[in-house]
């Protein structure tokens, strides 16, 4: 069991998403920054789709009843077990009773905590990802809150719980800590229905994360983009990384707990791939924008997965008794 | 005879089928023909494929194989599927047979379930009553599911019953209402804020993630509504807990 002394800003279950009920109105949700959680886990000796805690911007205070071991990965976030500074991007040992402290992270938004046998949660439609819009998943589809106990399942813990890791892995390829280059963005079907200088601006300028960000999507402010004729739309099938236009003239980016259907104009889709970097974009941060191709967007989804899955193959080699 | 339609890739792991661009009852059926064809057919790597109102979702997983065929392939089981005559291909049949499900919906009508009933009375120069008898008259189909986990969008609403929105939406608007929106009735699954005007309540649990399917309704179903009076609303509200 793991005690939840202080939840932190907003602290909730996230595994791979719900997918297959979109028909009944039911988005995936699911991590945001979807290879951290699962090098997290992987570092824990946990399956692919095992369920993590996303962490956001300031992390929780938890008490760690029985002996664990854990693994901490995405933005850069101080980590303490009982006062004693803790490497990120490894399978970190806890004592019985210890408090482990997660801080305030310094760059990026959204941080993983995965424990080694996983969280022991009944699966709410096939997953244990929180929605926290359609209150769907473990606690009721809720964040964290004081006092909740979370269960952990049984797992093996061999570690003498004293030691220091000895091992990590380069966090590099998988937190970009110079969030200069911009995001891919594919084209939208009516990327071709802004003004010539609005699409111009599109890809020249430089947007803001806005503060009313959150899961659902994040709101960027810039130059105002506007559409040469106004475009008379009925609802129809979002998913995530979509770049929608509204009236005010600033764009929202879908995260993984977007509507499944909207009315908008879109003017483009993130990348798959370089959603890990819209999840760790915060409020304040600069964002901007490169046209790409499906063909091209597919080549380094596919590159990247290839890595994950090599990594995550060395990190059981590395666990391995 | 094969329907038009345009694919239009929306993401590296989702496309969309257009088969129109208006709210249309014809262009829907379509859709829903669509959404059943392509199921039928268990293509390799589909993992969602959702209705709206003149468009067809489909998302896929963009590492299994195939993905990248799949444009092609949903074309053929539609060009396959939606042709009539002498074809014997059971994918074909399958979408020539929809099974469509028929749900019949008690609602309670008026009074603390349905407080706007008087101002889409006034607005649509009727009385209470005959709103009520012409919301009952009509045969509604799921157009698509949205917004909230089960919240049907209704398509066959009377026109003499279209009604704007509320300018002032509510913040809380109670599960089970029953409400007009524009040129459609809807329910909500649970309690949600809401701008729809709320004519009626039912007892019955729309969203349900612990029964399979979660739903009570699916895209293309089809509805009729049944009054009931309180104390049969309290009733069934029982029985269906």
């Amino acid at each position: 069991m793991i005690e939840v002394i202080k939840p932190g800003l907003l602290t909730t279950f996230q595994d791979a998403g719900r997918p297959g009920f979109a028909h009944f109105g039911i988005g995936r949700s699911g991590a945001f920054d979807a290879p951290a959680r699962r090098i997290a886990n992987a570092l824990c000796g946990n399956p692919d789709d095992a369920c993590a805690l996303e962490i956001t911007l300031s992390g929780p205070r938890l008490r760690m009843r029985e002996a664990a071991c854990i693994a901490v990965t995405g933005a850069p976030i101080p980590f303490r077990i009982d006062g004693i500074e803790q490497p990120m991007w490894a399978p970190v040992p806890v004592p019985a009773g210890a408090t482990i402290d997660l801080g305030t992270m310094s760059s990026g938004c959204r941080s993983y905590l995965a424990v080694r046998g996983g969280f022991d949660l009944a699966p709410v439609l096939g997953s244990r990802s929180v929605d926290v819009n359609a209150k769907l998943g473990p606690h009721a589809g809720r964040a964290l809150g004081a006092g909740d106990v979370l269960p952990i399942a049984a797992a093996d813990v061999r570690e003498d719980a004293r030691a220091r890791p000895t091992w990590w892995i380069d966090p590099r390829p998988w937190f970009d800590q110079d969030a200069q280059a911009p995001l891919r963005l594919l084209p939208g079907n009516h990327l071709d229905a802004l003004t010539e200088s609005s699409r111009e601006s599109l890809f020249s300028e430089t947007f803001r994360v806005r503060a009313d960000s959150n899961r659902t999507g994040l709101r960027l402010d810039g130059p105002p983009l506007e559409l040469a004729r106004p475009i008379e739309m009925i609802s129809e099938g979002c998913v995530p990384g979509l770049l929608q236009l509204p009236p005010s003239g600033q764009p929202i980016a879908f995260g993984p707990e977007c509507p499944v259907s909207g009315g908008y104009p879109r003017i483009g889709q993130v990348a798959v791939v370089d959603m890990p970097r819209l999840a760790q974009l915060r409020p304040g941060d600069a964002v901007r924008f490169t046209p790409c191709t499906f063909e091209g967007a597919l080549h380094a989804l596919r590159e990247r997965e290839r890595m994950l899955d090599t990594l995550t193959v060395n990190i059981a080699a590395r666990l391995a008794p | 005879m094969s329907v038009d339609f345009a694919i239009e890739p929306l993401a590296e792991d989702a496309l969309l089928l257009r088969f129109g661009d208006g709210i249309d009852i014809d262009v829907n059926a379509r859709v829903h023909a669509a959404a059943h064809a392509i199921r039928a057919a268990k293509l390799a790597g589909i993992v969602d494929v959702a209705p709206a109102y003149a468009t067809l979702l489909v998302r896929f997983d963009p590492f299994s194989r195939g993905g990248d065929a799949l444009p092609e392939a949903v074309t053929r089981v539609l060009d396959r599927g939606f042709q009539q005559g002498e074809d014997n291909e059971p994918e074909a049949s399958a979408s020539r047979k929809l099974p469509t499900q028929r749900t019949e919906i008690p609602v309670c009508y008026g009074g603390e379930y349905g407080p706007d009933l008087g101002a889409i009375a006034q607005r649509a120069g009727m009385t209470p009553d005959e709103v009520v008898e012409r919301h009952l008259r009509a045969e509604y189909t799921v157009a698509m599911l949205g917004f909230a986990p089960g919240f049907p969008y209704l398509l066959g609403l009377d026109p003499a019953l279209h009604a704007p929105r509320r300018a002032n939406p509510r913040t809380r608007v109670p599960a089970g209402s029953v409400a007009i929106g524009g040129a459609q009735t809807g329910i909500y699954p649970r309690e949600l804020p809401g701008g729809w005007n709320l004519i009626g309540r039912t007892p019955l649990v729309l969203f349900d993630s612990g029964r399979h399917p979660p739903c009570l309704l699916a895209p293309g179903d089809r509805v009729r509504f049944c009054a009931v009076d309180a104390d049969e609303f309290r009733r069934l509200a029982e029985r269906d807990a």
